[in-house]
């Protein structure tokens, strides 16, 4: 999947999954949740029972051969996932077979699927792309950029809020009179990949995806790089102050610092206004990728005095530095790919609010605690419309908003519970009640609960309304779909403009 | 004017989902189960993002993820899945848990069904194994297995006395609104239905036997279909599917037939249905519509929108029983005789880049797609309709006949009342 996230973001290339039928649902994922116009490029070479009797044979080379022909992209990506992981074909040797006849280049993705996550994957294939492209001999002339620069990595696609985090950087770089050499690899063509050397250095925003490649960069063009993600006022001082360090000596970048935090941010201002003394002590649970599960429990605790009792990761792969750097800033600590123990500990530790995934999500609505999603994995409510950015200065005002409206709720919900909530529905309904002349079968009546409450009343009414008019005196699953049916009949006799 | 069907077989290179998706809808039909998907991360990554949300509303099914060690046969599969079995037991105490088999479970040739009764012994709980994988079906005939796994499990009549009665057990699972609707129908022709494959409780499977006439209501159905002939010795009644007031009147027809009722008021109650149904058929009349295929209910659905006046360039379709959709095969030939429309045709296992360039060919009115190619149709300015609707949405019966409708005219609607 990380594997298929990276080839994507890049133009022009394309995968290939050697997969079963129904193993491509990445497509799905990308063009519903970003909303893509294009087609994602991507097919499966299907393994089926042909497949496991006599082995891919040509099936696989004539995929990507075809493709080639097709689509004449730069690259194409062979990625095998946990089914063809199994079967042990010489994938490679498919790949060096389709060479000899293709004009793109062709890779096999590096990636073990019972050894590495989603985010590993990504991270791998994008380093072995990049080095794939880098170590062709005609890319040896680099020429430095006459003011100094930046190469962006990590920005891809179906990342959590990657789109809004990336002008949100730019800007903040275009403030500090930094250019941009490449942003990579959302949109980048692997003719691009040549001049990445050209940057003076690197940024990763995100832990997850791109410090392989920058750690790459730095052995083999002696690029150094960044590594803070700039989340919270704090943090980003902090990453300015890292870039600052590798460039010649400029004032303006603290005047810029501290413009930006006490005057242009609201965050600052925000945190120290009243209504926020409400949220001093309040817990709360954090839970995510590594990289937003720390900033915003720095975020949390340094910046809002809010005490979080419990913050954790699931990446599991990740988890010598998560807690070097939770270090003192939580009282526990929760290093688990497993759902039902971070459902456990919340309940035991009643948080004010939570902030975490989806998951974390739908645990606290059972569970009735408000929660804020902060980290992938993610649903088409997180890839908003709006300009959301989580990096940066104007992250900071987004996050303290998700962070104050989520414990408002929080509160709002124990004065309704103090003082009794409030049963005005109730007392509506009754006062609009009819005069029961007919009545309900058990059945009817059991099906009637079924039908989702917004509209249980008006079919009910139309119903009761039916039955009278057709002399009915008792209500069964019969006359109850016979209802259905000439109301539908009768709208439909309507006006056809209403639609 | 050809009079035979066209039958095209493709690369099978197309888009449609895992079958294991089967356990999102069928967990809730069977209200006393418990499924366990044996697979990998792909898997339960799948469930958790293509379906979404309602995994975690009331979890009735679980992954058993299956780990490295797993796959090189380092631990024992059996105390693995005796161990997770027995804490399902514990916490949950379903009736009966459902395993499902996937590729990864085929191709390391983990041995399910002979675990199963062994498990099954020692916790004194139904274990049913149903392969479903992507190895050998397509999304909805993931429901085919475990139906197909489920007849086993249905027994043979437990009254003494065998009874001599023809008795009807209809197949496919549905919701219990459209079980009882199709119930009613029948009633009406003085039919009544001894149970139904699956129950919405896995104790009420019906009896089976040689006395018992079966009727499928979905099209996917083909192996449940054999199953339940060649091992139960039920007799199938072939009809075309109760889909659209047209399909609902011959698949009542039938069964009226093969229990020797006379069929009471069935023409008047399918034309009051094509009369509800006129503003949407206006709407629709003489437009064209493209089906790409991925979940079988193809030939039913294009057979419906050519009785409503629709033009079908390509009926794609992941597999075809030519046997067990015989009746509806001939349905839709004789439904496009009387509307006067060449026969379409119908590509098995097709290949998804030569049917866009099919489709920027014709240029149809309405592409039925999966949701990986929905949006960048509609960016080509393309009108799309999921055809995953139609596997979750009320198809069935003349009171559904509607909703059909409802779902194929809605991108037409929405975009006559967008104004930019």
């Amino acid at each position: 999947m990380g594997t298929l996230r990276i080839a994507s973001s890049f133009k022009n290339v394309h995968a290939i999954m050697h997969a079963p039928l129904g193993d491509d649902y990445f497509n799905v994922m990308r063009s519903m949740l970003e909303r893509e116009r294009d087609f994602t490029p991507m097919t499966t070479s299907i393994v089926d029972r042909h497949v496991l009797a006599r082995g891919s044979q040509e099936k696989v080379v004539q995929n990507i051969l075809c493709k080639d022909q097709q689509e004449q992209p730069d690259l194409i990506l062979l990625t095998p996932t946990c089914t063809s992981s199994i079967l042990q074909e010489d994938l490679q040797n498919f790949v060096n077979q389709a060479i000899l006849n293709s004009k793109s280049d062709i890779l096999l993705a590096d990636v073990n699927h019972y050894r590495i996550n989603e985010l590993q994957a990504a991270d791998r294939t994008l380093h072995q792309i990049i080095q794939f492209y880098l170590q062709k001999p005609f890319s040896t002339h680099i020429q430095k950029t006459l003011k100094p620069s930046v190469n962006i990595i990590g920005i891809f696609t179906l990342g959590f809020h990657h789109q809004h985090d990336c002008r949100e950087l730019k800007r903040l770089l275009f403030d500090l009179d930094i250019q941009i050499n490449l942003i990579f690899p959302e949109g980048l063509t692997v003719q691009q990949i040549q001049s990445i050397p050209n940057a003076w250095l690197n940024l990763v925003p995100y832990r997850e995806v791109g410090l392989m490649t920058a750690h790459y960069l730095q052995t083999q063009f002696q690029m150094p790089f960044v590594d803070i993600s700039p989340i919270g006022l704090i943090e980003t001082a902090k990453f300015i102050r890292q870039i600052a360090s590798f460039l010649p000596f400029n004032p303006i970048f603290e005047h810029y610092i501290n413009e930006q935090t006490h005057l242009i941010s609201q965050a600052a201002w925000f945190t120290r206004s009243i209504d926020c003394q409400n949220l001093t002590g309040k817990k709360a649970f954090v839970f995510g990728d590594t990289t937003h599960a720390i900033a915003l429990t720095k975020i949390l605790v340094r910046e809002m005095g809010i005490q979080v009792v419990c913050a954790g990761t699931y990446c599991i792969h990740d988890a010598n530095w998560f807690r070097e750097q939770i270090e003192g800033f939580c009282n526990e600590l929760l290093i688990t790919e497993d759902h039902t123990k971070v459902a456990n500990t919340i309940v035991r530790l009643e948080p004010s609010a939570i902030f975490g995934t989806q998951m974390e999500r739908h645990i606290g609505k059972r569970l009735n605690i408000p929660c804020g999603v902060i980290s992938a994995p993610i649903h088409i409510q997180n890839f908003p419309l709006g300009y959301r950015p989580f990096l940066g200065y104007e992250g900071i005002n987004q996050i303290a908003d998700l962070i104050y409206n989520s414990f408002t709720l929080g509160m709002e919900d124990h004065l309704l519970e103090i003082f009794g909530g409030h049963d005005i529905k109730e007392v509506i309904t009754h006062s609009l009640s009819h005069q029961p002349q007919v009545n309900w079968s058990e059945k009817s009546l059991s099906e009637l609960k079924k039908i989702p409450g917004f509209v249980r009343n008006r079919i009910k009414r139309n119903t009761e309304q039916y039955a009278q008019q057709n002399n009915i005196h008792l209500i069964t699953l019969e006359v109850l779909y016979a209802a259905k049916e000439s109301l539908a009949s009768s709208r439909s006799h309507g006006n056809i403009a209403k639609w | 004017m050809n009079e035979q069907l066209n039958f095209e077989c493709e690369t099978g290179n197309y888009h449609t989902f895992c079958p294991i998706s089967c356990v999102a809808w069928l967990y809730q039909k069977i209200e006393d189960s418990f499924f366990l998907v044996i697979g990998t991360k792909t898997c339960g990554y799948f469930l958790q993002n293509a379906l979404g949300v309602m995994i975690f509303a009331e979890p009735r099914y679980a992954m058993a993820e299956l780990e490295e060690s797993d796959i090189s046969a380092q631990l024992n599969d059996f105390k693995e899945l005796k161990r997770l079995c027995k804490q399902i037991q514990s916490s949950r105490n379903p009736s009966v848990i459902i395993w499902i088999g996937t590729c990864t479970t085929e191709i390391i040739k983990m041995d399910l069904e002979g675990l199963a009764p062994k498990i099954e012994a020692d916790l004194k709980l139904p274990i049913v194994v149903a392969r479903a994988n992507g190895l050998d079906y397509a999304f909805t005939q993931g429901e085919d297995t475990v139906l197909a796994a489920l007849v086993h499990r249905c027994t043979k009549n437990r009254f003494k006395h065998q009874s001599t009665n023809k008795k009807l057990v209809l197949f496919g699972s549905v919701s219990n609104t459209v079980a009882n609707q199709l119930s009613f129908e029948l009633q009406k022709q003085n039919i009544f239905i001894d149970g139904w494959l699956p129950a919405h409780n896995y104790l009420e499977l019906p009896n089976l036997d040689a006395n018992v006439y079966v009727c499928g209501i979905n099209p996917f159905l083909s192996r449940t279909a054999t199953t339940l002939m060649r091992r139960r010795k039920c007799k199938l009644i072939g009809a075309p599917f109760p889909i659209g007031p047209d399909g609902t009147k011959q698949w009542i027809l039938k069964i009226c037939d093969a229990f020797q009722q006379t069929p009471i008021n069935l023409v008047e109650r399918e034309q009051a249905t094509w009369t509800q149904l006129h503003d949407y058929c206006k709407l629709i009349r003489n437009k064209s519509v493209f089906f790409m295929g991925d979940n079988l209910l193809e030939i039913s659905l294009a057979r419906f929108l050519i009785r409503c006046g629709m033009k079908v360039y390509e009926i794609g379709i992941p597999y075809l029983d030519k046997r067990f959709q015989a009746s509806e095969l001939q349905f839709l030939k004789s439904t496009c005789k009387q509307m006067h429309c060449a026969l379409p045709r119908i590509v098995e296992k097709p290949d998804n880049y030569s049917q866009i360039q099919r489709i920027h060919e014709f240029q149809p009115d309405l592409v039925i797609t999966g949701m990986g190619l929905a949006n960048p149709l509609e960016a080509r300015g393309i009108n799309t309709k999921w055809s995953v609707e139609f596997t979750f949405a009320q198809i069935h019966g003349f009171a559904n006949a509607r909703d059909i409708l409802e779902l194929v005219t809605r991108p037409l609607r929405r975009n006559i009342k967008l104004q930019i």
